[in-house]
């Protein structure tokens, strides 16, 4: 049994492994390409800091399947969120807007874990103040559901049935430094899952 | 709790870098075409400004603005009240209107402390220069011009020059870059160094030119008018010779190093017109970075139910502990 | 007829526990008194009798600035801190520089009744430092003027400062001197030195006090004329007045309770409350002080009490008066400082806080006295063990800027008496 990582709880189970997530990401980069009818417009921006990550290796997975390179930036919206009042000022994440910018474009917002919405929330508000693309998609690992807002993702890697009690914490190897991606659900009800809102 | 920035000594150097780092982000987004961020909507942010400062207070309601919070301009300069009472009088008025944050600058050194600590208001404050005493934000933009230019700050080698005695953006400076591992020198003549600058964490020169090839940045002081004829030194033509940077100078300095100055200027004085405008200089840029930087301390003060750097008021007041923090044994 | 005290088990001066009677305003009998018709008894058990105290240095305010104090607030402050006796500087508006002023302020403290009180006589005209003010009129007068001071100001022209203590030879006055050279000074703030470099306030360098000190020794050795140094704050001040002490020259210092205490560190909380002239100094001339007091350098304690309104503290620093309360807290702190440190006897206190100040003071024929049958019956009772903590609202004083507020010190006076009548009884007026 690997140790468990930081942040992770003591009892929690893996729900996806390296080999889960890789063929999640895998599926995500085929369907993004099916649905655009191809890469010509498309541009992922990973929401800091692990969709980041993500965006990075589906924009990879499209390259290999395509042959072309996709515009892939971040997009920070720890500024729009809706809880700032609630908890202590944060440190911001990066914003990186490839040069090409968002106007016209078939944006693909990716993040870790979908939960209740708030976080599409202020992308969606962040990237209002960035351009007017044509589209706007979704696309996360893990959705653990219990939404909050009317929005949905248009790409899942795994629906994963949870109760509010538990949280999902999402390792990956480029930004957590441990030897294996995966996925965990555990209960911790010493701390709120961080990925709550 | 952490509520105010009233010196560069209350930030560690992880809030140093947390400011320069946030700043950073924040200038990312400049070139962006909305350049307001929703982040303080409903925030009220008083400027209060006791002495007129157009370039600081400009700079504040900008980025006061570009965050979305309301801005009201205070200024107290020409009041009837003149005396001490006003200080407090204001503070009552702006927290009766719901402040959540005072920008003060005043003549008095002290004055944003005490208008932080007195229990006149529950705003956060934000010192924008307080008598010879300090100027954090100057000091922050300063540090992230020269981060911006220099990669760092590690060894890296600062020359502040001129009138240290009644600079707060001196102070300012000095603690602040030490605290982010830079070396710095101050030059001036004797008579405008503060007594005890011998234990600042500085080295100290009266020889501009022994220290100039030394130089990664050089940041020149202004000298006010009413110092020119308070006999610390002979005349404008003697201090310019000695302390200003002109070209020959200016050649003398290290081939990347950049010339700083946190204005308004007296060119011909203490900076020749000839320096002000070269490609060394980096002084109108250092305005630019203000914004972001004023940006960056109003969000992680004011953004959450907890600022992230910042003042920790005393536990006590002090009367109460006098006889541990004050008393001889 | 006045009431007759019977004091039992007083210990005098910190000795051997005695029985006072005091009868007619006088010290009647003191050993083991046995019935004496009807007296009022005082158990004084574990308390200490010292003569009344003494202040050299207090600000009355009136005329003038009866908004801060009154002649009758500050002597009931007086009595309160156990004192019979204090002398009223002369910066009130107008200025006691006249042998009117003097009067009235002379009159008002015998109206109220709660200590003597002797006005301090302006050196200059309105302590404006041009021209001597007329000493020789107010020393005549009923106020009987000994003590001469700009306090407040320094009389820093040379020649005029020579011309005062020749002058008052001819009564056997003795010039007050607020040591503070002008130009060293102008907008200081604090105490100069690294603190003041780092927190952005004027110095107030230790030199500007020194060097007006050490030009005064020399001219009082030059006129042989007295010369008493006003609040010494520093330890080099301290060191001229050793050196013209052991020349045997006639020059006297006095040292605040606060500058026994406090020390420059207090500023940076910017609490105006801590702005005082002379400045706080380093915790090094706090213990040069403490010395120079134990070892008679310095004759005596005085308050400079000098209350403000609260507008004047509640400010910004600069704006802020100086200044503190004194009266309710001197003995307080001078038993904290000096004698619960071992530094003094109960003894040396009634030297420094009464005998020594009377005797500069030229009031000593009724004030500073031993404890002795026929002497004035001018008392103090302290109970050196008690606790008390300082509330700023409970002080009898009209202003409430005491440094020392929320602090516990030492020590309380249960009794003060002026001439046999009790101003003080139960740590209360009576």
């Amino acid at each position: 049994m690997p140790a468990i990582p930081s942040g992770v709880p003591e009892r929690a189970r893996t729900v996806l492994d390296e080999a889960d997530i890789s063929r999640a990401l895998t599926r995500i980069a085929h369907e993004i390409l099916e649905r655009a009818k191809g890469a010509e417009d498309v541009m992922l921006l990973g929401i800091p800091t692990r969709g980041a990550v993500l965006s990075r290796r589906i924009a990879a997975r499209i390259a290999d399947v395509e042959g072309t390179t996709v515009p892939v930036g971040s997009l920070d919206v720890t500024m729009y969120r809706d809880d700032l009042r609630l908890k202590p000022a944060r440190a911001l994440e990066r914003t990186e807007i490839p040069d090409e910018g968002v106007d016209g474009r078939l944006i693909v917002l990716v993040d870790d874990v979908l939960y209740s919405g708030r976080t599409i929330r202020a992308a969606l508000d962040a990237l209002n103040d960035l351009g007017r693309p044509r589209a706007v998609q979704l696309a996360v690992l893990v959705d653990r559901g219990h939404r909050e807002l009317p929005i949905r993702a248009d790409y899942v890697g795994k629906n994963l049935p949870t109760s509010q009690r538990e949280s999902v914490k999402v390792r990956l190897r480029e930004h957590d430094g441990v030897r294996h991606d995966a996925v965990y659900l555990g209960t911790d009800p010493a701390t709120e899952s961080e990925t709550a809102i | 709790m952490r509520r105010h920035l009233l010196s560069t000594a209350d930030l560690s150097q992880d809030d140093a870098v947390l400011i320069l780092d946030t700043a950073e982000e924040i200038a990312r987004l400049a070139a962006r075409p909305i350049k307001k961020l929703p982040t303080l909507r409903g925030r009220t942010v008083v400027n209060l400004f006791f002495e007129d400062s157009t370039r600081t207070r400009t700079s504040f309601e900008v980025a006061a603005k570009r965050l979305s919070a309301d801005v009201i301009n205070f200024s107290a300069k020409g009041s009837s009240v003149s005396k001490g009472e006003s200080l407090k009088d204001t503070a009552l008025t702006l927290e009766a209107m719901g402040a959540d944050a005072v920008v003060v600058r005043h003549s008095a050194s002290g004055a944003a402390y005490r208008l932080a600590n007195a229990g006149w208001t529950t705003s956060h404050v934000v010192n924008a220069g307080d008598g010879t005493h300090e100027h954090p934000t100057q000091a922050l933009l300063d540090a992230f011009t020269m981060r911006r230019h220099l990669g760092g700050f590690d060894g890296r080698r600062v020359t502040i020059v001129g009138d240290v005695l009644h600079s707060r953006v001196a102070r300012s400076n000095v603690q602040l870059l030490a605290t982010l591992g830079a070396r710095v020198t101050l030059v001036a003549p004797p008579t405008l160094l503060p007594v005890g600058v011998a234990n600042w964490p500085c080295e100290v020169a009266y020889d501009l030119d022994a220290v100039i090839p030394d130089s990664d940045a050089i940041m020149m002081l202004r000298v006010q008018r009413e110092r020119m004829n308070g006999g610390f030194f002979p005349t404008q033509r003697e201090y310019s010779r000695r302390y200003g940077l002109d070209a020959q100078r200016l050649a003398r300095l290290p081939d990347k190093a950049i010339v700083m100055h946190p204005g308004p200027m007296v060119r011909g004085m203490e900076i020749s017109a000839e320096v002000a405008d070269s490609d060394r200089s980096v002084i109108v840029e250092q305005v630019a970075n203000g914004v972001s930087v004023r940006m960056a301390v109003l969000y992680l003060l004011l953004s959450g139910n907890e600022s992230a750097i910042g003042h920790v008021a005393p536990q006590e007041y002090p009367h109460e502990n006098t006889e541990s923090k004050g008393a001889a044994a | 007829m006045s009431t007759t005290y019977l004091i039992k088990n007083a210990s005098i001066l910190g000795g051997a526990p005695a029985d006072l009677l005091l009868r007619d305003g006088n010290i009647a009998e003191v050993g083991s008194v046995v019935s004496a018709g009807d007296p009022v008894v005082i158990d004084a058990t574990g308390l200490i009798a010292l003569p009344g105290l003494v202040d050299l240095h207090t600000h009355l305010r009136e005329p003038g600035r009866e908004d801060a104090e009154t002649v009758d607030t500050g002597t009931r402050a007086a009595a309160l801190g156990g004192f019979t006796a204090v002398h009223a500087m002369a910066n009130t508006d107008p200025v006691a520089d006249t042998a009117g002023v003097v009067e009235q302020v002379w009159r008002l403290g015998r109206e109220a009744g709660f200590c003597d009180v002797f006005p301090v006589g302006a050196v200059t005209v309105g302590l404006a430092g041009e021209r001597l003010a007329e000493l020789g009129a107010m020393a005549d007068s009923a106020a009987r003027v000994r003590v001469f001071s700009d306090d407040g100001k320094c009389v820093s022209d040379a020649n005029l400062m020579r011309r005062a203590l020749e002058y008052v030879k001819a009564f056997d006055g003795v010039i007050a001197q607020h040591a503070q050279e002008p130009r060293l000074t102008e907008g200081a703030q604090m105490n100069e030195g690294e603190l003041s470099g780092i927190l952005g306030l004027a110095g107030w360098p230790a030199v500007a006090e020194e060097a007006i000190i050490a030009r005064d020794i020399l001219l009082a050795a030059h006129t042989e004329s007295r010369l008493h140094v006003c609040h010494v704050s520093t330890a080099g001040s301290v060191e001229l007045i050793r050196w013209a002490k052991s020349k045997g020259w006639p020059v006297t210092a006095e040292v605040t309770p606060h500058h026994l205490i406090l020390t420059e560190d207090l500023v940076q909380s910017y609490d105006p409350i801590y702005k005082v002239n002379p400045p706080l100094r380093t915790a090094a001339d706090v213990t040069a002080l403490r010395a120079g007091l134990a070892d008679g350098t310095i004759d005596a304690v005085a308050t400079d009490h000098a209350p403000h309104p609260h507008e004047d503290k509640d400010c910004e620093w600069a704006a802020a008066a100086m200044g503190m309360l004194g009266l309710e807290t001197a003995l307080s702190i001078v038993q904290h400082t000096m004698v619960d440190t071992g530094l003094m006897t109960w003894a040396d206190v009634a030297d420094r806080m009464s005998s020594a100040p009377a005797r500069i003071g030229q009031v000593d024929d009724k004030h500073g006295r031993l404890i002795e049958p026929g002497e004035p019956a001018n008392l103090v009772l302290v109970d050196p063990k008690a606790k008390r903590i300082v509330d700023r609202t409970a002080l009898a004083s009209l202003s409430q800027n005491t440094p020392y507020q929320g602090m516990e010190l030492p020590g309380a006076v249960v009794a003060t008496f002026l001439r046999g009548t009790a101003t003080v009884l139960d740590g209360k007026l009576a």
